[in-house]
C-alpha cells in the first residue's frame, strides 16, 4: 500500500529492527478474513450467481437475435440508459452485450457498497466503539489496521471477479470477456474501498464515514447516467466516474483494457492521500475537532420523540439533499423520453404504435420514482432499525427508567421514520418535477409527480412494518427487511426480464404499487398494503410490551 | 410527592427467577430496601445484581417470584412508578451528538420536575463541563452525567448499578456525601457495588449475592461477624494464648528471626481484647489490613475454590 515500508534506517541488526508502519498486518488480515468469512461469503457468492442468472435469463427471454434487437431499442431509452450503461453493442446486441450492458452496473453497486462497508466496519468502527486502542497497543504498525482492511476488500473483490469470471464463461460467453467483466467489477469495487479509506479519516463516526462513502458512489453513478444519456457510448461526464470506466471496457463488444488503468491510479492516489491524512490525526479523532454543544438542553428536547428526531435529523437532511439532486437530474431527461420517440419510429413503426409519446415519458417518470423510492425504503429500514441501536447500545435503558412507556417510546421512533419517509417522498415527486419543468416539460403536472410518489408511501410503510414486527418479536432478525429491499431492487431494475413468476414479485411490497402516472390508480392495493404494515406494526409493538430488552 | 411516604420497604423482592434462556440468571433472590435506607446489593460480576435491577425497572420480565416496588408491580406499573424513582446504569452510554447538559435535561425532564439550581450545585460538586459532546467523556464522566441526572430529581428511590465504578477517588467522596444527604432527607437508595468499604460507609443493610441467589443479608451490625479484620505481628513470646481467643480466626505462626511471626483474622468486635492479648505477648511490629470484599467472598465461595485448588484444600 501507500505507506511504503519506510526501509530500516540504518544498519541495526535485523532481528532488533524496531517494527515499522505495517507490523502485525499478517495477523490483522487473517482476524479480518475471519471475522468476515460469512459476510464476504454471502456477497461474492450473490453477486456472482447473479450475473448466472442474468445470463441463463436473458437467454431464456430473448432467444432469437430479433428479440435481442426489440430489447436493444427500449434499452436506449433514456430510463434504461440511466438504469443500465453506455449502451455498447446495441447495433448487434448479442448475449454478452446484454449482460455487459444491463447487469453490471447492478454488480458495481453491489461491491462498492460491500467495500465502503467493509473498510468502515473493520477502521472506523473499530476506532469509534475504542476496540482499536485494543489493537494498536499490540504490537501493530500505524498504518496496519487500515492497510489489512484493504487487503480484505482486494482479497473478497478478487474472489468476485473470478467467480463472476467463471460462472459468465460457464453460462456460454467469451472467456476473455467474461473475465475482463468480472475484473472492471471487482476493480470498481476496490475504488470505493480505496474511497472509504479516505472518508475514514474524515470523520468520527463510522456512520458518517460510510455515508461520505455512499453520497460518492451516489455522485459516480450520477455522473455516468447523465453522461451516458446525454451521449451514447457516454460524454466526458461518464469518464468521470469510477463506474463510468467499468463499463468503457466494451466487454463482449470490443474489449479494451486501459479504462481499467484509470481505476488503478484513482486506487493508488486515494491510498497516498489516505495515508497523508492518517499521519495527520490522533486515533480515534477525526480530522474536524468536535465543537462544544449547549451546556443546556434547548426548551423542546423533553420528549422520546424530540430525541429521536435530534438524533436523525442530520441523516434525514443527507438522504433528502441525495434523492433530491438524484430526482432532479433524473427530471431533465423527461424531454429526450419524448425525442426518443421520433428516433424509433424510424427504426421500428411497431413501438410507436405500442407506445404514444406520452406513454413513454409517463413510463420514464414511473421507472425513475421507482428508483427513487427504493432510496427512500433504505432510509425508512435504516431508521426503524435505529430503535434496535438505541436498545443494544444500551441507551434505552436510562429512558425507560424514566416515565417513557416502551409504546411511547417506539411510537416516537417511528413517527420520526415516518415522517422522514414523507418528507423523502414528497422530496423525490417535487424535485423530478422541477427537473423536468427546468427543460420545458409540463405534462405531467407537479400533482402527478408527486402523487407518483407518494403513492408508495403504504409499500414503505410495509417494509417498516416488518422492521418493526421482527424488532418486536425476533430482535436479532430486525435486519431481514434489507433482503426484501434488495430483491425490490432487482424486481424495480429488470422486472419482467428475470423471467420471475408473479408470485415471486410479489413478494416485494413496492411491486403491487400502481406505476403512475402511465398506469391507472388502483386503489385496491394500496389499501391491501396499508392494512399489511398496520398489522405488522401492531403485531411488532405487541411483541416489543411483552418481551426483556436486550441488555449488553 | 404524590404518594404518601409510608414506612412499607422500597424494594421487596421474594424468590425472584429469572432465566436466559437455559441460563438461570436469578435462582431464588431475595432483596429487601427498607423506607428511607440505603440498602447495599453486593455481588460478584455476574452474579445477577444488574438483572435484578433491570427486573425492578420493568426491563425485563421476571419468571416467577413476588417483586414489589413502592407498593407497585415493577413491569405492570412501570411508567407510574418511574416517576417516583431515578436510576444510573453501570455502563453508561450516552447519546453522541448530545452534550452532556443536554442529555441530564433530557433526563430529568422525562421524569419530571427539574430543578435548576440543584443541577447546577450538582454539576459544580461533580467538577462536570456540560457542554462536552458525549463522545468525548470518560466513562468516570458518563457516569457523572448519569449521577447527576439522577440526584437532580426529587424522587423517593434512587437505583445505583455501581455508580462509582469510573470515579476517583475524590468523586467518591463526594458520591457519599451526595447519598448521605439524600438518606438524611429520607429517600431510600439501593446501591449495588463490588466494593465492601464504601457499601460500609453508606449502608444500613446489605444484601450479599451469588449465582442469583442471596447468601447473606441484614443490617451491617447483624453481618459484623463477616467483617473481620488481617492482623500480621511479631512477638517475642510463643503465640499460643492467641489460638484460644474466641475472637481469633486461621491462626498461622512461623519463626521469624526477632521471634514469631503470627498472622491471624479477628472479628472486628474483639479488636480490643486481642490487642491487649498481643501486648502481653510482647509486639514488636503490627499490621491491620481492613476485610477486604475478597476475603468475604472467599468466606463464601471457599468450597468452591478448594474444589478448584486442590493445594489450597487445607
Amino acid at each position: 500500500m501507500s505507506a511504503t515500508l519506510t526501509a530500516p534506517s540504518g544498519t541495526r541488526g535485523d532481528h532488533r529492527t524496531t517494527g515499522g508502519p505495517l507490523t502485525g498486518l499478517g495477523t490483522l488480515l487473517r482476524f479480518f478474513l475471519r471475522r468476515d468469512r460469512i459476510r464476504l461469503s454471502v456477497w461474492a457468492l450473490s453477486i456472482g450467481l447473479l450475473f448466472l442468472y442474468a445470463a441463463t435469463a436473458f437467454a431464456t427471454v430473448y432467444p432469437t437475435a430479433a428479440d435481442r434487437q426489440l430489447r436493444a431499442s427500449l434499452i436506449a431509452s433514456p430510463a434504461a440508459t440511466m438504469m443500465a450503461g453506455p449502451g455498447y453493442g446495441l447495433e448487434n446486441y448479442t448475449l454478452g452485450a446484454m449482460v455487459a450492458n444491463e447487469m453490471t452496473l447492478t454488480a458495481m453497486i453491489a461491491v462498492a457498497i460491500m467495500s465502503i462497508l467493509l473498510i468502515v466496519r473493520h477502521t472506523r468502527t473499530e476506532e469509534e466503539t475504542g476496540r482499536a486502542e485494543l489493537v494498536r497497543a499490540g504490537v501493530v504498525g500505524r498504518h496496519a489496521p487500515a492497510t489489512a482492511a484493504f487487503l480484505t476488500a482486494t482479497v473478497a473483490n478478487a474472489a468476485i471477479a473470478v467467480l463472476s469470471g467463471l460462472l459468465l464463461t460457464g453460462a456460454g460467453l467469451a472467456v476473455v470477456d467474461s473475465f475482463a467483466l468480472g475484473a472492471a467489477v471487482g476493480v470498481t469495487g476496490l475504488v470505493f474501498a480505496a474511497v472509504a479509506v479516505v472518508t475514514c479519516q474524515l470523520t468520527e463516526h463510522g456512520r458518517a464515514a460510510s455515508g461520505l462513502g455512499l453520497v460518492v458512489l451516489g455522485a459516480a453513478f450520477l455522473l455516468r447516467a447523465i453522461g451516458d444519456v446525454q451521449e451514447t457510448h457516454g460524454s466526458w461526464l461518464s469518464w468521470l466516474s469510477p463506474i463510468g470506466w467499468a463499463q468503457q471496457i466494451r466487454a463482449f463488444v470490443d474489449l479494451r483494457w486501459w479504462p481499467l488503468a484509470l481505476s488503478l491510479a484513482a486506487i493508488v492516489l486515494l491510498l497516498l492521500l489516505s495515508s497523508a491524512l492518517a499521519a495527520r490525526r490522533d486515533v480515534g479523532a477525526g480530522l474536524l475537532p468536535p465543537r462544544a454543544g449547549r451546556a443546556e438542553a434547548l426548551p423542546s428536547l423533553r420528549s422520546p420523540f424530540a430525541l429521536a428526531w435530534r438524533q436523525q435529523r442530520g441523516s434525514l437532511v443527507a438522504w433528502g439533499a441525495g434523492i433530491g439532486v438524484m430526482a432532479f437530474a433524473s427530471g431533465t431527461f423527461v424531454d429526450a423520453a419524448g425525442d426518443m420517440v421520433g428516433e424509433m419510429a424510424v427504426d421500428n413503426p411497431v413501438l410507436l404504435e405500442l407506445f404514444g409519446e406520452q406513454d413513454l415519458v409517463d413510463g420514464f417518470v414511473a421507472a425513475m420514482t421507482t428508483f427513487l423510492v427504493l432510496g427512500v425504503s433504505a432510509f425508512a429500514i435504516a431508521s426503524a432499525l435505529r430503535a434496535r441501536g438505541e436498545e443494544t447500545s444500551g441507551r434505552v435503558e436510562p429512558v425507560l427508567a424514566t416515565t417513557v412507556s416502551r409504546t411511547r417510546w417506539l411510537g416516537a421512533q417511528l413517527a420520526v421514520t415516518g415522517i422522514g419517509a414523507v418528507i423523502l417522498l414528497l422530496v423525490a415527486g417535487v424535485s423530478l418535477a422541477l427537473g423536468g419543468l427546468s427543460v420545458g416539460v409540463s405534462d405531467p403536472s407537479l400533482g402527478e409527480y408527486v402523487a407518483a410518489a407518494v403513492v408508495y408511501l403504504p409499500a414503505v410503510a410495509v417494509l417498516v412494518g416488518l422492521v418493526v414486527a421482527l424488532y418486536g418479536w425476533r430482535p436479532g432478525l430486525a435486519g431481514l427487511p434489507w433482503v426484501v429491499l434488495a430483491f425490490g431492487f432487482l424486481i424495480g431494475m429488470f422486472g419482467g426480464l428475470l423471467d420471475l413468476p408473479t408470485w415471486a414479485e410479489g413478494l416485494s411490497p413496492l411491486w403491487h404499487v400502481p406505476q403512475l402516472p402511465g398506469e391507472a390508480f388502483d386503489a385496491g392495493p394500496l389499501v391491501g398494503l396499508s392494512a399489511l404494515a398496520v398489522a405488522l406494526l401492531a403485531a411488532g409493538f405487541v411483541g416489543f410490551r411483552r418481551r426483556d430488552l436486550v441488555t449488553t | 410527592m404524590s404518594t404518601p411516604r409510608t414506612s412499607q420497604p422500597a424494594v421487596k423482592i421474594h424468590d425472584l427467577h429469572k432465566s436466559f434462556g437455559t441460563v438461570a440468571a436469578l435462582d431464588g433472590l431475595d432483596l429487601v430496601v427498607p423506607h428511607g435506607q440505603v440498602a447495599g446489593f453486593l455481588g460478584p460480576n455476574g452474579s445477577g445484581k444488574s438483572t435484578t435491577i433491570r427486573v425492578l425497572l420493568g426491563l425485563l420480565r421476571a419468571d416467577s417470584g413476588s417483586v414489589r416496588l413502592l407498593g407497585g408491580d415493577p413491569w405492570a406499573d412501570a411508567v407510574t412508578l418511574h416517576r417516583r424513582l431515578a436510576y444510573v446504569p453501570g455502563d453508561v452510554n450516552l447519546w453522541p451528538n448530545l452534550s452532556g447538559g443536554e442529555a441530564i435535561d433530557l433526563l430529568t425532564r422525562l421524569r419530571g420536575k427539574v430543578d435548576p439550581a440543584r443541577r447546577a450545585e450538582l454539576l459544580e460538586r461533580f467538577e462536570l463541563d456540560p457542554t462536552k459532546k458525549a463522545r468525548t467523556y470518560s466513562k468516570g464522566n458518563r457516569q457523572k452525567v448519569a449521577l447527576v441526572a439522577a440526584l437532580a430529581s426529587d424522587v423517593e428511590l434512587l437505583v445505583l448499578d455501581e455508580p462509582t465504578s469510573g470515579l476517583d477517588p475524590l468523586m467518591e467522596s463526594v458520591f457519599t456525601q451526595c447519598i448521605q444527604e439524600v438518606k438524611a432527607e429520607g429517600r431510600s437508595v439501593l446501591l449495588s457495588s463490588h466494593i465492601l468499604a464504601e457499601v460500609e460507609k453508606l449502608c444500613d443493610t446489605v444484601t450479599i449475592i451469588r449465582a442469583g441467589r442471596t447468601v447473606q443479608s441484614g443490617t451491617l451490625d447483624e453481618l459484623r461477624h463477616l467483617t473481620r479484620s488481617t492482623i500480621t505481628a511479631v512477638t517475642t513470646h510463643d503465640p499460643e494464648t492467641l489460638a484460644g481467643h474466641p475472637g481469633v480466626h486461621d491462626l498461622v505462626a512461623e519463626p521469624a528471626t526477632d521471634g514469631t511471626r503470627v498472622r491471624f483474622d479477628v472479628d472486628n468486635d474483639d479488636v480490643a481484647t486481642v490487642l491487649r492479648t498481643l501486648t502481653d505477648l510482647g509486639v514488636r511490629s503490627l499490621q491491620a489490613a481492613p476485610p477486604s470484599l475478597e476475603e468475604l467472598f472467599l468466606r463464601h465461595y471457599g468450597d468452591e475454590l478448594s474444589a478448584m485448588d486442590p493445594a489450597g484444600a487445607r
